[in-house]
C-alpha cells in the first residue's frame, strides 16, 4: 500500500492538568536530543492529551513510557498547504469536497510552508480524497 | 404534646417488662433466620437463656458486613410474601443492604413517626414539605406514611429544584419541613438571594447527617423556624429511631421498640451512662427483618438523667463514627463500595483518592483515579468517555453525583497498612 508513506505517528501523551507536566515532557524529549515539529494540547476536565509530531517517535515512546507517562501513537497526515492568504481555505475545500470529517488538526507554519496535521477518522479514504482534490500531503519520512 | 403518652412515659419497670417481653418474642422470631440460628448456635445461648435484659450481652453483635453476607432476602424471618415493602441503603461493598417490612412493620414505623413530629409540636393543622428522596431511601416514604398518620398535609416535594420547592411553600404555606441540614442551609441562601419570604415556616426536621449547634443557630435565624434533629437507620426501619423533643439536648429513642447498648467499639465491652461509644441497638418490635444487638457504627452515649418532658433516658446527638462511613449529601457512603465499582472497570486502576468539600453548603465529593495504561488509546474522547464511565457506574452505585477526575498512572499514593485514602475537608457543619 503505497498511501502508507503519508501515514505519520503522532506521540499522544496522557497529562492531568497541572503545573510542570508539560515541563517533564519537553525535558525527556530534550535529554534524547529528540526533536519536536508541533505539537498541541487538547484539554478536557482536569486532564489533557500532549499530541506531537517528533523526529523519533519510536524512540519518544520508549522514553516517556520509561518515565511512567501513558503513551499512545496515533496515525495522523499532513497537507501542505501554502502560506499565504486563502491557503487554509483552499486545503480545507478539497477536505470538504472529499467529505473527510476531520476530528481534530493543528498547524505549523514552517520555512518552505505551512503544514496542517490532521486526524481524520479513515486515513486511507482522507489520502485518496485529498490527492484527488488536488492536495499535497507530506510523506512521513520528511519528519520521521 | 404526644402521640401516645402512655407508652412514651412508661415508668421504668413497667417499661423493662415489656422490653424483656419483647426482647424474648425477638430472639424466638430470628429463629427463622438462618444466620441466627447458627449464630446463637454457636454462641451456646439458647431462647430460654434470656431472662434478663442483661442476658443480652450473651448475644453476639450483628455487624452490617452480616447483612451483605445475606444478600438479598437471607435476614427475612417471614415468608416474602409477607414482606410488603423493601428498600435499601448503601451496603459497605458492590450491593445494598436490603431491608424489608411487614404490613405491621410499616405501621409501627409510621406511629414512631408520628410520635416524633407529635412531640415537637406538629398537628394535623401542619403543611409539611418531605424535601427528601422518596425512592429506596427510607427517608422519603418514612416521614411522608407517618406525617400522613398524624393528618398534615403532605408535600411529598422530594429533592432538587431549589426554586421550585421554595415556590411550593409559599404558594402551598408549608409550614415545616424536613430535609437534611446541608440542604436546608442551600434552600436558605437560595431564598436570601432571590429575596424570597419564607414566613409560614415554624419547624424543621434535620437529618440524615451530622451537624453542630452552630448549623442550628444559623438555619434557625435564616429559615425562621424551630430546628430538630432526627436520627434513625433502614436497618431499624429509617428514620424516626430518635429525634429531640422540645428540650433540643439529646435524642429521644424509643425505649419501647429499641433496646439500646453503648459499647466501646475497639473491645465490645458494654459502657455506662455518660460513657461515649458506639450505639448499639436490639429493635424490639420489627417483624420482617427482626436483628441482635445490631451494631450501628453511630458515636454517641447515654444520658444519666432522664429528661424532664417524661421519655426516660436520651441518647446525645450523633458526633461520629466508628468506621469509615461517610455521609455525602445525606447518603451514605462506604469507601469500600467506591473500591468496588472500579475494580468493575478495566479502564481505570484500583488505587483512589476520595476527596469531600463543601461547597455553597453542599456536599462535593471527588474521585481521583488512575487511567489503567492499557486502556490508553491517545484520543481525548476515549479518555472522556473513560470519566463519564466511571461518573456513572459511582452513581448507580452510591446513588450519587460525583466528579471523578482522571490521574496519570502511577501517580495516586500507594499504602502499606491502613490506607487513608478519604481526605475530608468539610470541617464543622
Amino acid at each position: 500500500m503505497k498511501e502508507n508513506k503519508f501515514v505519520i505517528k503522532q506521540i499522544s501523551v496522557f497529562s492531568e492538568n497541572k503545573p510542570g507536566r508539560l515541563a517533564a515532557i519537553a525535558r525527556a524529549l530534550q535529554e534524547e536530543k529528540i526533536n519536536i515539529m508541533a505539537f498541541s494540547i487538547a484539554e478536557a476536565d482536569g486532564f489533557g492529551v500532549v499530541r506531537a509530531l517528533v523526529d523519533k517517535p519510536k524512540k519518544a515512546h520508549e522514553k516517556l513510557g520509561e518515565l511512567g507517562f501513558n503513551v499512545a501513537f496515533t496515525d495522523v497526515i499532513a497537507v501542505q498547504m501554502k502560506d499565504e492568504p486563502g491557503g487554509l481555505y483552499e486545503t480545507a475545500r478539497i477536505l470538504g469536497e472529499g467529505h473527510i470529517n476531520i476530528e481534530y488538526a493543528y498547524a505549523y507554519s514552517g520555512k518552505e510552508a505551512a503544514v496542517l496535521i490532521l486526524r481524520v477518522d479513515n486515513v486511507e479514504a482522507a489520502i485518496a480524497a485529498i490527492q484527488k482534490g488536488g492536495g499535497t500531503l507530506i510523506e512521513s519520512s520528511l519528519f520521521q | 404534646m404526644f402521640w401516645d403518652e402512655k407508652t412514651e412515659t412508661l415508668p421504668k419497670r413497667d417499661l423493662e417488662e415489656l422490653q424483656l417481653k419483647r426482647l424474648k418474642k425477638t430472639v424466638a422470631s430470628v429463629q427463622n433466620v438462618e444466620f441466627y440460628r447458627r449464630l446463637l448456635r454457636e454462641a451456646g445461648v439458647r431462647p430460654e437463656d434470656i431472662r434478663t435484659l442483661a442476658d443480652i450481652e450473651k448475644i453476639p453483635f450483628t455487624r452490617k458486613q452480616d447483612l451483605r453476607d445475606g444478600y438479598p432476602f437471607g435476614f427475612f424471618a417471614v415468608p416474602i410474601h409477607e414482606v410488603v415493602r423493601i428498600h435499601t441503603t448503601s451496603g459497605t461493598t458492590g450491593k445494598p443492604t436490603v431491608v424489608g417490612y411487614t404490613r405491621n412493620d410499616l405501621e409501627t414505623w409510621a406511629h414512631l413517626i408520628a410520635r416524633n413530629m407529635t412531640m415537637v409540636g406538629l398537628t394535623d393543622r401542619d403543611i409539611f414539605q418531605n424535601m427528601v428522596n422518596y425512592g429506596m431511601f427510607t427517608g422519603g416514604l418514612g416521614f411522608h406514611y407517618g406525617a400522613e398518620k398524624v393528618g398534615m398535609t403532605v408535600i411529598p416535594s422530594a429533592t432538587g429544584n431549589t426554586k421550585r420547592q421554595i415556590e411550593m411553600i409559599q404558594d402551598f404555606g408549608v409550614t415545616a419541613i424536613h430535609c437534611t441540614p446541608s440542604y436546608a442551609m442551600h434552600l436558605a441562601e437560595v431564598a436570601e438571594e432571590t429575596g424570597a419570604h419564607l414566613e409560614s415556616l415554624t419547624t424543621g426536621l434535620f437529618g440524615a447527617e451530622p451537624w453542630s449547634d452552630a448549623m442550628r443557630a444559623e438555619l434557625e435565624k435564616k429559615l425562621g423556624v424551630t430546628a430538630f434533629d432526627s436520627y434513625g437507620l433502614s436497618e431499624l426501619f429509617g428514620p424516626g429511631v430518635a429525634f429531640e423533643c422540645p428540650e433540643r439536648d439529646g435524642l429521644h429513642i424509643w425505649h419501647d421498640c429499641y433496646l439500646v447498648e453503648i459499647i466501646d467499639p475497639a473491645t465490645g465491652e458494654t459502657l455506662g451512662d455518660g460513657e461515649r461509644g458506639e450505639l448499639v441497638v436490639t429493635p424490639l418490635v420489627k417483624e420482617a427483618m427482626p436483628l441482635l444487638r445490631y451494631r450501628t457504627g453511630d458515636i454517641t452515649m447515654r444520658f444519666e438523667d432522664d429528661c424532664l418532658c417524661g421519655r426516660a433516658k436520651k441518647i446525645a446527638r450523633i458526633t461520629g463514627r466508628s468506621d469509615d462511613m461517610l455521609v455525602i449529601r445525606g447518603i451514605n457512603v462506604f469507601p469500600s463500595q467506591i473500591e468496588h465499582v472500579l475494580l468493575r472497570i478495566p479502564e481505570v486502576g484500583n488505587h483512589f483518592m476520595v476527596y469531600v468539600d463543601r461547597v455553597n453548603h453542599l456536599d462535593e465529593m471527588t474521585i481521583d483515579v488512575e487511567i489503567n495504561r492499557d486502556y490508553f488509546s491517545g484520543e481525548l474522547q476515549d479518555l472522556a468517555r473513560i470519566q463519564k464511565k466511571v461518573v456513572k457506574e459511582l452513581r448507580d452505585t452510591l446513588e450519587l453525583r460525583t466528579t471523578v477526575k482522571l490521574v496519570e498512572p502511577g501517580s495516586l499514593p500507594r499504602f502499606e497498612g491502613k490506607a487513608k485514602r478519604v481526605i475530608d475537608r468539610r470541617g464543622e457543619m
